[in-house]
């Protein structure tokens, strides 16, 4: 134990996280925030009060036992805490890098009611990384095969999770993933400088050592139907995905150089646009860069913008800054790298040359009205207020639609009516033996929650199997 | 990996891979296409599923090399393997059961045309086929056809076949009366002009559209199309659609858009590129 005073701990500022210079990252796509070394990690965990009614804990949406894991980093026994994370959260390389920590854990931290909340998400993605790098820790023993197999559809946080429980418990798993690369937006959509690739990779290559089998360019819906997985499986987890992107239907929304946020990441992540030496995907590079929205995906568009050469990189958003969806810390960072917000701003028509090209993007000036019913201040349209922004390139990024490519071949499956698969509180769907969850449940929501539902299912699934 | 089994040059720039893929082979339907990726770190490229053969567990491709990607697919050799094939891919044609089809083919639509001109001909219905290309040695699949059913060959400096294009022959099958569909493949000037000649016969048009796709599954967008006023995503509702709703315009427009940026970069004369691949 450690011996400070609850006074001395409060005299403790929160560490800053040490990251590339704001310029200088702004042209390359190495990762942003370059880790916690082990002093700065043990001086940001005693800051920690280890309260007795842990309140971060129910901010997390998987309930990680917070200080359980900080107090073995202030006991400098990492691998201790390595193994108490383990066991609440499956990818903490991942989510202690890409949670809403202002909004879960953090948010609800009692240091964070005067001053600074512990910095619980760069505590986690210290253990966590120093954990990978540590190799494959302890070898589990392997489970006894149970002899139950189980696909699961889609190889994202949510897919992953999933199998990774289940190969636990010794089912015979296999996942289906649609593209050539599993990962699903952490490998298509977020970023190389803000998840690094080499980490989702890590957590692929666990999963297959455990035994796990994944197919990739398996779309189910049209390689495999449900029904031909239920006839060869003993239970089957859906979890692909909200990958549909959502256009603003203004006109010149077709004219060339105006991408989809998902089909402007996808080149530059999967596709590796972003290594100019090798790649052979091609990706516009626009000067004047506008990018619609004001969420995590909107933020990595410009960003990614700014990496590739844009002048001017620019968010076009209709409410203010402290509205946007994003995390805080990637608002953050935009602006240090010299993001241009364009706030109070909606785009009513992307404006073209006479070959089609975008040449900009006709707005208008916005102000807060009344709050809704929501509590949220809807924006309203100032008179008169129309302009153009110049661009050559308009990135679309307000959001994603479920995705009806496997829905609308398995009519039984029971959907709400924004074509989200249905579930009960097992996450078990319409059809026996057939779970869901995610994305393709929630509706664009986050990592954290998705893995919570695959490890939910797991468990539901793990209980199905025993009965069935 | 998928091994390549035969390799055979259709034209002279008309290459047929045949394909390890069992999978696909054992349930693709006319119409379908794959997106490959020859090795790692290429392009994903949709290419139409030409032919299968269950037994052997392959898959036809029939490609022709347009380029950088095209081009290093058909330079692979027997016995090299593609590194990923996803698929099968899209709606598969809607085919009538019975009565008269006419299949237009242009170039190496004819390949894509092939399948559904076969699988119409299984259920009975009669099949004409008009197809064409530059001159003699560009015309392809005209033997495979020519089982199916009538073939009218057309080329351009009436080398083989007419003189002439597809559409002047489809002109006159269509004056003659019987057609109740049309399918028609080929570069979008020739689906546009097939689709503006069969539109005052009030025939049924079917069109495959080509435009440029990454993942294939509906999640990127890229594939966009207008049909009819509304947007569509070529891959996951098309690739066929009612060739009298389809925006053609749109469609040539866009699949520019690579290939005018690269021209655009490279006459630039501080040679900034604005284009990566
Ligand atoms: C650019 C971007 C940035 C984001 N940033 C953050 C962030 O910072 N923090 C955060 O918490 N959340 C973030 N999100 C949201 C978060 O990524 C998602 O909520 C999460 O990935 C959902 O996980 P999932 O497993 O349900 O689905 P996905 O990650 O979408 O994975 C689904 C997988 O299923 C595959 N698939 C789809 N259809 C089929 C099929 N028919 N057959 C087989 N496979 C199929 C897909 O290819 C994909 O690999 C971001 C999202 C985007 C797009
Ligand atoms: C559903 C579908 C099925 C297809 N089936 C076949 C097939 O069976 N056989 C075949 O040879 N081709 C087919 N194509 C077209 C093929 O995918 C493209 O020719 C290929 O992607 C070009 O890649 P590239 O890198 O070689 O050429 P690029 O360097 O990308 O382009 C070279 C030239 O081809 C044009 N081009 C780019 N993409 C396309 C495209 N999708 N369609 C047409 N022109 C394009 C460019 O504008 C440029 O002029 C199909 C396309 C789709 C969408
Ligand atoms: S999983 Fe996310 S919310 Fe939970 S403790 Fe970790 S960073 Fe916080
Ligand atoms: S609420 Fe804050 S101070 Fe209290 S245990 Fe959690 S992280 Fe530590
Ligand atoms: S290719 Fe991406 S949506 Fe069709």
């Amino acid at each position: 134990m450690s011996t400070i005073s609850a006074k001395e701990r409060m005299q403790i500022a929160r560490q800053l996280m040490p990251e590339q210079e704001g310029l200088q990252r702004s042209g390359n796509f190495k990762e942003v925030n370059l880790g916690f070394s082990e002093q700065l990690a043990v001086l940001e965990a005693q800051r920690c009060l280890q309260c007795k009614d842990a309140k971060c804990i129910r901010g997390c949406p998987v309930q990680v036992n917070i200080p359980r894991f900080i107090q073995f980093i202030t006991n400098g026994d990492l691998a201790g805490a390595a193994k108490s994370l383990a066991s609440d959260n499956a990818l903490p390389c991942i989510s202690g890098r890409v949670c809403p920590q202002e909004e879960q854990c953090e948010g609800s931290c009692i240091r964070g009611a005067k001053g600074q909340p512990v910095a619980i998400g760069y505590l986690e993605r210290f253990v966590a990384d120093w954990a990978l790098n540590q190799g494959s820790a302890a070898q589990e023993e392997a489970p006894a095969p149970t002899g139950k197999k189980v696909a699961v559809i889609g190889a994202g946080p949510a897919g992953l999770t999933a199998a990774g429980e289940l190969a636990k418990k010794g089912h015979d798993v296999t996942i289906y993933e649609a593209l050539h690369k599993p990962g699903g937006v952490l490998v298509y959509g977020i970023p190389e400088f803000r998840l690094p690739k080499k980490i989702v990779a890590a957590e692929v290559d666990r999963l297959t050592k455990a035994g796990v089998k994944i197919e990739c360019n398996v779309v189910i819906g049209r390689t495999y139907t449900i029904p031909e997985l239920q006839a060869q499986f003993d239970a089957l987890f859906i979890a692909n995905g909200a990958g549909l992107p959502v256009f603003m239907n203004v006109p010149g929304e077709n004219f060339k150089g105006v991408y989809a946020a998902n089909e402007y990441l996808t080149r530059v992540n999967l596709m590796e646009a972003y290594d100019a030496e090798s790649a052979n995907t091609p990706v516009l590079i626009g000067q004047r860069v506008a990018v619609v929205g004001g969420g995590n995906v909107a933020m990595d568009a410009v960003r990614t913008a700014k990496r590739l050469g844009a002048e001017k990189a620019m968010i076009v958003y209709r409410r203010t800054k402290e509205e946007m969806p994003a995390r805080a810390e990637e608002i953050h960072h935009a602006a240090q790298e010299g993001v241009d917000f364009q706030l109070l701003v909606a785009p009513l028509e992307v404006v073209g040359d006479e070959k089609r090209w975008v040449t900009g993007l006709k707005c208008q000036r916005m102000e807060l009205g009344e709050p809704d019913a929501s509590g949220r201040r809807k924006p309203q349209p100032v008179a008169g207020s129309e302009f153009v922004l110049d661009c050559d390139v308009v990135v679309v990024a307000i959001g994603t639609k479920s995705n009806p490519l496997l829905t609308a071949t398995c009519p039984e499956l029971k959907l709400n009516k924004w074509g989200n698969i249905e579930t009960d509180e097992n996450g078990m769907t319409s059809l026996p033996g057939v779970f869901a969850g995610g994305d393709i449940v929630r509706g664009a929501a986050t990592v954290i929650l998705a893995m919570g539902d695959g490890k939910n299912a797991a468990q539901a699934i793990d209980r199905y199997l025993k009965t069935a | 990996m998928h091994t390549i089994l035969a390799k055979k040059q259709l034209s002279p720039n008309v290459t047929r891979l045949d394909v390890l893929a069992p999978r696909i082979a054992e349930i693709k339907k006319p119409g379908q296409f794959v997106i490959l990726r020859a090795r790692e770190g290429d392009e994903r490229i949709p290419l139409t599923i030409a032919d299968a053969d269950p037994t052997q567990g392959t898959i036809a491709l029939v490609i022709q090399a347009v380029g950088k990607s095209t081009r290093e697919i058909v330079a692979m050799e027997v016995c090299d393997a593609i590194r990923d094939i996803s698929g099968p891919l899209g709606h598969p044609t809607e085919l009538i059961s019975s009565g008269r089809a006419l299949c237009v083919g242009g170039g190496v639509g004819t390949a894509v045309v092939h399948p559904i001109a076969k699988a119409l001909h299984a259920q009975g219905v009669q099949v004409t086929s008009v197809i064409g290309g530059r001159a003699k040695e560009w015309v392809i699949f005209e033997e495979e056809l020519n089982r199916l059913g009538e073939v009218i060959v057309c080329t351009d400096d009436g080398s083989h076949g007419r003189k002439g294009f597809v559409t002047d022959a489809a002109k006159e099958v269509l004056e003659a009366g019987g057609i109740d569909v049309v399918y028609a493949v080929g570069p979008v000037p020739m689906m546009r002009a097939v689709a503006n000649l069969t539109r005052p016969f009030g025939v049924h048009t079917i069109v495959s559209l080509n435009p440029v796709m990454v993942d294939g599954t509906g999640m990127c967008g890229g594939c966009r199309v207008d049909v009819g006023g509304e947007t569509k995503f070529a891959c996951v509702d098309g690739p066929e659609f009612d060739g009298h709703q389809v925006d053609f315009d749109l469609l040539a427009d866009r699949l520019q858009t690579y290939r005018e940026f690269e021209q655009r970069a490279n006459a630039c004369a501080d040679g900034q590129c604005r284009i990566r691949r």
